[in-house]
């Protein structure tokens, strides 16, 4: 059991942790969730005594960690997993602190065997993996056998099979009635793990609830709409149909609709009605991670920014009306609304040759995915890969996020074929 | 949890990084080498000396002259042998096993001290009894007035370097900050300001010069040093002493 009461942990000026309390209880996986800088390995460290609270306090098993009899027998704590010494072989960082808690020689190469390690057991840590390492430090936090158990971030950098084997381990230490505390911004890999949830954002709480309960309270059902592209006519007549019947519609970034407050038949014979086709009508469930994002949109202090690519783009003519009519997600609500598409200028590589000359005739739509939400930046990789597919046809069409480097020659490029179109 | 599991995981620590080994060695090589060869060429060269200089030709002391280059040697050893925990991010690992924060730096500053202080004593011996054979007739023997309290000291004084490093280390964490404050100032600055008449007075305080007294056989004729050999070697633990316990009291109240 980890009791935290009004912890509160502040650097200068900067609050890293505000007023924090809960408890973790044993025999449960409890996943710890925040967004990047959110104050979750400043409170694991706090757990650990490792960084002394500005206020409140936090305690195991009724006693401050640092007052806590024998600790690396009771708490075992992965906080980080690159910090061995490199030239340490994977052994021997397991030996000297398995001698600190009087456990046997025996025991270091069990849970060696334990994370899959025992063939670079003698390999110095500094060759190893991010993942590698991540098995190096779960090995260290199993060694006393501990009732305890912290975790900050285990499953980064680990592979496919080595996230299963992390789930199940946590599942089964909790299992086997221990305290299992897992850090991770991962939401989706919380879902399938922990049992509870504790949510920070900013250094404050957000939720203490049980996973189940997270879900049913942060989860909508709606329903997916999508009209036939070629008519958007008939999306707004839908549009307004569907409102005027007392639903909830809001477009998304593809074309199709999100509708909320109304049953799928319904939908269909409001389509019906008035007479739009449609291409597709599927039940949905927000997902937990959208939840999650929504909680903590306010709480997020690393935000990317759109790549404005200042002086690598190149100024096109600005785009004709038609192309920007359908752009979905303007104005929207909510979380993930995109902001009004920024038409200052396209990515390197997408404007040249004879496919996008002004005037040219370009998909409907292709603006759209460029239009990628500023408010939200999970919502942005989800939008991304679709500009490329956007892009006309060019053989050059390079990503976005193609390197400045490589854009260079291409600059060029495109200007001797504006002069060759000139002449 | 007992002293003695904390002993044998920071022996289990020194023991298992490349670096222990290495500056030791680099600290016996450099030592030995340069005294052997500064005993030899001051031999040779003991007829073009003045009548002044052949009263007060300290054969002791001169084959210790590889040591300003050895105890930077022993530096890099005690700044890793506590810096690194912290370049790594070991610390904390080894403070969540070990909450006592005293007993893991002083379990660790034991260790690496005992370490230093076989290696010093080994380098001390060596290097005296390889750097008298290289100097023929001036030679002089342990048995000698001073002579074994010179050489003893001397591995006492290799010892202390590192153990002043390491309270160093403790309190500014970083190696690189560390090392560069160290070398500089054993090998650069305190020599200047002991050459300037000005600053000298202030100079022979500071832990090498106060510390390498005790190796002295044959005083200069214008001693005027207000200390003896055990003063000095006393004075040089004094900042060894207050380096480690600024150190600990950092360790204590920091965020690790």
């Amino acid at each position: 059991m980890i009791e935290a009461v009004g912890l509160t942990k502040r650097y200068g000026a900067k609050t890293a942790v505000y007023n924090l309390s809960f408890q973790v209880r044993p025999g449960a996986v409890t996943g710890f969730l925040g967004p990047n800088g959110s104050g979750k390995s400043t409170t694991m460290r706090m757990i650990l005594g490792l960084d002394n609270p500005t206020a409140g306090h936090v305690t195991i098993a009724g006693h401050p960690y640092r007052k806590l009899p024998n600790a690396p027998r009771q708490v075992g704590a992965l906080l980080d997993a690159k910090a061995v010494h490199g030239g340490r072989h994977a052994r021997n960082h397991l030996l000297c602190l398995a001698q600190l808690s009087g456990i046997p020689a025996r025991r270091v190469d069990e849970v060696l065997g334990v994370v899959g390690l025992q063939d670079v057991a003698k390999k110095r840590s500094k060759g190893f993996s991010l993942g590698m390492g991540q098995r190096l430090g779960i090995a260290a936090a199993l060694l006393g056998d501990p009732q305890v158990l912290l975790f900050d971030e285990p499953v980064n950098g680990l592979d496919p099979e080595g996230i299963l084997w992390v789930r199940n381990l946590m599942k089964a230490l909790a299992a086997e009635g221990r305290t299992v505390f897992v850090s991770s911004h991962l939401m989706s890999e919380m879902a399938l793990t922990a049992d509870h949830l504790i949510v920070i954002g900013r250094g404050q709480l957000l939720a203490d609830m049980s996973v189940r309960d997270f879900i049913s309270a942060n989860s909508a059902d709606f329903a997916r709409v999508r009209t036939p592209d070629t008519e958007p006519a008939a999306r707004e007549k839908l549009s307004a149909a569907l409102t005027e019947a007392g639903g909830h519609v809001l477009p998304e970034a593809d074309g199709a609709l999100r509708v909320t407050g109304l049953a799928l038949p319904r939908i269909s014979d409001l389509a019906h009605d008035s007479d739009v086709r449609l291409w597709e009508l599927s039940p949905h469930q927000a997902s937990l991670e959208e939840a999650y994002m929504r909680m903590t949109q306010g709480a997020v202090d690393y935000r990317s920014t759109i790549d404005q690519k200042a002086g690598l783009q190149q100024q096109l003519p600005p785009p004709q009306a038609q192309f920007q009519a359908p752009v979905p997600g303007q104005g929207q609500p909510g979380w993930y609304a995109p902001p009004p598409p920024q038409q200052g200028g396209q990515p390197f590589g997408m404007p040249q040759g004879a496919p996008v000359q002004p005037g040219a005739p370009v998909q409907p739509g292709a603006p759209a995915p460029q239009g990628a939400p500023v408010h939200n930046p999970y919502a942005q990789p989800a939008d991304v890969p679709a500009a490329p597919v956007a892009a006309p046809p060019a053989p050059t069409a390079a990503p976005p996020a193609a390197p400045a480097p490589a854009a260079a020659p291409d600059l060029t490029k495109s200007e001797n074929n504006e002069n060759g179109a000139a002449r | 949890m007992s002293s003695t599991r904390v002993l044998k995981s920071e022996w289990t620590k020194i023991k298992s990084v490349a670096s222990t080994p290495w500056t030791l060695l680099l600290a016996m090589v450099f030592t030995i080498g340069l005294g052997m060869l500064i005993s030899y060429f001051a031999t040779s060269d003991f007829d073009k000396l003045d009548a002044k200089d052949k009263l007060t030709f300290d054969a002791t002391a001169i084959s210790f002259a590889g040591m300003s280059l050895g105890q930077l040697a022993m530096i890099v050893f005690g700044v890793l042998v506590v810096a690194n925990e912290y370049s790594t991010g070991m610390i904390r690992t080894s403070l969540a096993a070990v909450p006592q924060r005293g007993k893991f730096l002083f379990s660790k500053v034991a260790v690496a001290t005992a370490l230093a202080l076989v290696v010093g004593m080994v380098t001390a011996f060596a290097t005296f009894f390889l750097g008298q054979s290289m100097m023929g007739d001036h030679k002089v023997s342990l048995g000698d007035d001073g002579v074994l309290r010179a050489v003893i000291g001397g591995g006492l004084y290799m010892t202390l370097v590192a153990v002043f490093s390491m309270g160093v280390a403790s309190i500014l964490r970083s190696p690189m900050l560390s090392l560069g404050i160290l070398m500089p100032l054993f090998f650069l600055v305190s020599p200047i300001l002991g050459s300037v008449s000005a600053t000298k007075k202030v100079a022979r305080y500071l832990p090498d010069q106060a510390g390498q007294k005790v190796m002295q056989v044959v005083k200069p004729f214008d001693d005027d040093t207000p200390y003896g050999p055990w003063g000095g070697l006393a004075i040089m633990i004094a900042w060894v002493v207050v380096a480690l316990g600024v150190g600990y009291l950092l360790l204590k109240k920091r965020d690790a």
